[in-house]
């Protein structure tokens, strides 16, 4: 293991311009990789800001008793699904309709609204199939008249979310290997640089592990180098994203952490690839 | 020690390099392989330190067979060999002593022995006092000092020379060959590949001629045949 670390410092040393080079490609391709994370992630983040909005309404009929609404809020609240409900007057209900409506308010002057119990949902449950099936089970009540929840925008919130999670796969998926052979590729010149002292190596006596260890702890150690420098790129263009135009989100810890992992990985398995082709042909 | 049996090699593209040879050497012997270029010299003697795997046949190499040695396994018997080339084949940016000392490295040997190892065997080739020079700055014959001294580091059983002096002009190419012959005397095996027959004219050592990728001449056969001869 030393002598491992030694030979993977005396190979920066000897050649910096190499392995610069190959840290920058590792970081410019972990950096594309990190543009399309944001913004994978802000579109996530943007459509669970709108699921959480998903809302059954249940509209009460006419002269049900405050008890019998009581029975059902205390039956729904139940429900595994249901995150909250609350039970809604029809005075509250008038209330939040003026309010909602702003300076059209006059509109609804002597109006009289139904009261309702609103649902919200637990996340996880918010698909358009459980969504359907709560309403099924809270328009089972006698006294309800009526359930909405926005079927129509439902359906399409869920077919744009699925939509994006296919294309985030596969661009991501994409990105992934690009990078990855990208990595291979700058390795593997590092691998060729050192051919020469390969061969030698091999001619006294040396076992393939005992070459390819330092390759892949070069490898390994680009990889993190290459992605603490791609989440810097990011963390600035996300600043300049936020400052000149829009407000976005930028990755935890846990998926910063993950990220540099997953540089350090592609690091290894670049330097695995490239260092076993070259050592099954000499 | 070594034991060559219907050895063949034919490559793909420019066909039989060895053809159907079978040879036994003892051990301590010294070896002259010569023959005009494309002989086989070159890919038999590859084959002995299992660079090469025969097409037909097997080389047998102190228990080591061609036919079943894995990579692991043919490692573990270049630590017992030495291997010296006609390029010296020296890491440019490592002095003489690093260019040895990576010989013991690679076989985990401690770091103490290999300061101590290192010089002595510096000193056996007569280059006690220049273990810090790059080989840049140093002539041919001492570059290919340098590369039998690593060779020779790990106390090989057999030492295997690919035309050791065909770069090199005629005083050192006597020097190296003074080297290999004290080398050979203190018990090592050595296997020489050369052109050079003014050097196996000289010498009273066994010498086997190939042409075309097989065997025409093994003074040691003759030595054999005459008494039936006579």
């Amino acid at each position: 293991m030393q002598r491992s670390v030694r030979d993977v410092l005396i190979g920066f040393r000897r050649a910096p311009l190499l392995s610069m080079l190959s840290v920058t490609t590792i970081a410019f391709s972990l950096f594309a990789f990190g543009l399309f994370g944001l913004v994978a992630l802000n579109i996530r983040q943007a459509l669970d800001k709108l699921e959480d909005r998903v809302e059954i309404r249940a509209f009460v009929a006419e002269g049900t008793t405050p008890e019998q609404m009581g029975i059902a809020y205390g039956d729904i609240v139940k429900y595994p699904e249901v995150q909250k409900a609350v039970i809604v007057t029809q005075q509250q209900a008038l209330a939040r309709a003026q309010r909602e409506l702003g300076e059209f308010r006059d509109v609804f002057e002597g109006a009289v609204l139904p009261a309702s119990i609103d649902v919200r949902l637990k996340p996880g449950a918010r698909d358009p199939a459980t969504v359907k099936r709560v309403s099924a089970r809270v328009r089972a009540f006698s006294f309800i008249d009526d359930v909405r929840y926005g079927e129509d925008w439902i359906e399409k919130l869920y077919a744009l979310r699925n939509v994006a999670s296919v294309a985030g796969i596969v661009l991501g998926g994409t990105f992934a290997l690009v990078s990855m052979i990208i990595i291979g590729a700058t390795i593997r010149m590092a691998v060729l640089a050192r051919a020469e002292e390969i061969s030698i190596m091999k001619l006294v006596g040396a076992t393939d592990g005992y070459i390819r260890k330092p390759f892949l702890i070069e490898g390994t150690i680009k990889g993190i180098m290459g992605g603490l420098l791609a989440l810097l790129l990011t963390y600035i263009t996300r600043g300049l994203i936020d400052k000149y135009f829009i407000q976005t989100m930028f990755f935890d810890t846990r998926i910063t952490l993950l990220g540099l992992l997953f540089g350090a990985m592609l690091g290894f398995v670049g330097s695995a690839f490239s260092v076993g082709r070259h050592l099954n042909r000499v | 020690m070594i034991r060559i049996t219907h050895v063949s090699k034919v490559y793909p593209r420019t066909g039989t390099a060895v053809d159907d040879i079978s040879l036994n050497i003892a051990k301590g012997e010294f070896v002259f392989f010569t023959g005009p270029s494309g002989a086989g010299k070159s890919t038999l003697l590859r084959m002995v330190y299992m660079d090469e795997r025969p097409t037909n046949g097997e080389v047998r190499v102190s228990g080591t067979s061609s036919v079943t040695a894995t990579s692991r396994d043919v490692a573990k018997l270049r630590r017992k060999l030495g291997i010296v080339f006609q390029d010296f084949r020296l890491l440019e940016n490592r002095t003489a002593e690093q260019n040895i000392a990576f010989a013991l490295e690679v076989t985990g040997a401690p770091q103490s022995y290999i300061g101590t190892r290192v010089s002595r065997v510096l000193t056996q080739v007569g280059l006690g006092g220049k273990g810090t020079a790059y080989p840049r700055e140093l002539s041919g014959g001492e570059q290919q000092r340098v590369a039998i001294a690593r060779a020779l580091v790990n106390d090989p059983f057999v030492l295997i020379a690919d035309e050791p002096t065909g770069n090199l002009d005629d005083r050192a190419t006597r020097g190296v060959f003074q080297l290999l012959r004290e080398i050979n005397s203190g018990g090592t095996a050595v296997l020489m590949a050369t052109h050079n027959l003014d050097l196996i004219r000289r010498q009273e050592f066994r010498t086997i001629e190939m042409n075309r990728g097989a065997v025409v001449f093994d003074s040691a056969e003759q030595h054999a045949a005459k008494p039936a001869e006579g």
